[in-house]
C-alpha cells in the first residue's frame, strides 16, 4: 500500500440510476481537467469511473462513488472509490483475468479498467458485496 | 429525420449520425434503433457515425457502436466511424478493445469519401 496523502477535497454521488453513470464520469472528468492532467489520462480515468459506475448500477443497482483529490509531497492524483453491498464477485481471479463478454456483464470493465489506471484494490465477498478503489497520478515531467 | 437526441442526416445515398451529447446507456441503445430504422426507411447505402465530440467511450459505448456498424452491415449498409480522438482510441486499445472488422476514418471528411468511393471492402471480407 502507498503511504497515506492528505485528502484535501472529496465528492460523494451515489449511484441508484442509470444517469448517475454520467454523473460520476462528468465529475471525474472535470476534476482530472482541473488538475491538468493530460488528455490520455483524463480519458482513461473518465472511462475507468464510467466502467465501475455501471457495474455497480448493472450488479447492484445501488452503492456510493467517492471521489477524492490525492496529495502526496509533489504528487496530485484522483482516487476513486466504489461502494456497493450487490451480489459481489464469486470467481474474481476469472473476472480480473478479463475476456470479453457479450452482456454487461464484469468482465470486461474490470480487467480493462485496471489497465487504465495506476493502482486497483478490490474488496468482494460473495453474498455481501464490493468496494474497489482506483488511483490515477497525475505524470510528472 | 430521426426524433431521437442524436440527429441522423441523409447526405446522398449515406445516412450521417454526429454524436454531439453525453451518452447515457439509454440513449445508446435507443440510438441503435433509430439509426437502423432509418437505414430501412431511406435505403441508406452507408452509414457515418462521427464520434469527434465524444470525450470519453467506454466498453459499453463502444460495443454498442461496434454493434451497430455489424446490423447495418447485416442489412446491407456499410458503417464507418469517424472522428475517434486520440484519447478515446488509446484508451480503448488499453483497454483491450479494438473494434476489430470495423471500418474507421480520421475525419467526416475522409469517411464522405470512404462512402462515395461505393463498398469499402471490411477485413472480414478482404480475407
Amino acid at each position: 500500500m502507498m503511504s497515506a496523502p492528505s485528502q484535501t477535497e472529496t465528492w460523494t454521488i451515489s449511484i441508484d440510476k442509470e444517469a448517475d453513470i454520467v454523473a460520476v464520469r462528468q465529475q471525474a472528468r472535470e476534476l482530472a481537467k482541473e488538475l491538468h492532467f493530460d488528455q490520455f489520462a483524463v480519458a482513461a480515468l473518465t472511462t475507468a469511473a464510467s466502467e465501475l459506475s455501471r457495474n455497480v448500477w448493472v450488479h447492484a443497482q445501488r452503492g456510493v462513488a467517492r471521489i477524492r483529490i490525492l496529495r502526496n509531497g509533489n504528487r496530485v492524483g484522483v482516487e476513486l472509490e466504489f461502494v456497493d453491498h450487490g451480489p459481489g464477485i464469486a470467481d474474481l481471479n476469472r473476472v480480473l483475468a478479463g475476456g470479453f463478454s457479450t452482456s454487461r456483464s464484469l468482465g470486461l470493465g474490470l480487467s480493462g479498467t485496471k489497465r487504465l489506471v495506476d493502482e486497483f484494490d478490490i474488496d468482494t465477498q460473495p453474498g455481501r458485496g464490493t468496494t474497489i478503489v482506483i488511483r490515477k497520478w497525475k505524470k510528472e515531467f | 429525420m430521426a426524433a431521437g437526441p442524436i440527429p441522423i442526416l441523409k447526405i446522398g445515398a449515406t445516412l450521417l449520425a454526429t454524436i454531439q451529447i453525453e451518452l447515457h446507456d439509454t440513449v445508446v441503445d435507443s440510438f441503435q434503433n433509430d439509426v437502423l430504422e432509418q437505414i430501412e426507411k431511406t435505403g441508406a447505402r452507408g452509414l457515418i457515425i462521427d464520434i469527434s465530440a465524444l470525450e470519453t467511450v467506454d466498453s459499453y459505448v463502444a460495443r454498442m457502436l461496434a454493434n451497430t456498424a455489424k446490423m447495418a452491415k447485416l442489412m446491407g449498409t456499410n458503417t464507418v466511424i469517424v472522428g475517434m480522438r486520440p484519447a478515446v482510441a488509446a484508451t480503448l486499445v488499453r483497454m483491450g478493445y479494438y473494434m476489430e472488422g470495423i471500418t474507421t476514418a480520421l475525419s467526416l471528411e475522409e469517411g464522405l469519401k470512404l462512402q462515395s468511393n461505393g463498398s469499402e471492402p471490411t477485413d472480414d471480407e478482404r480475407s
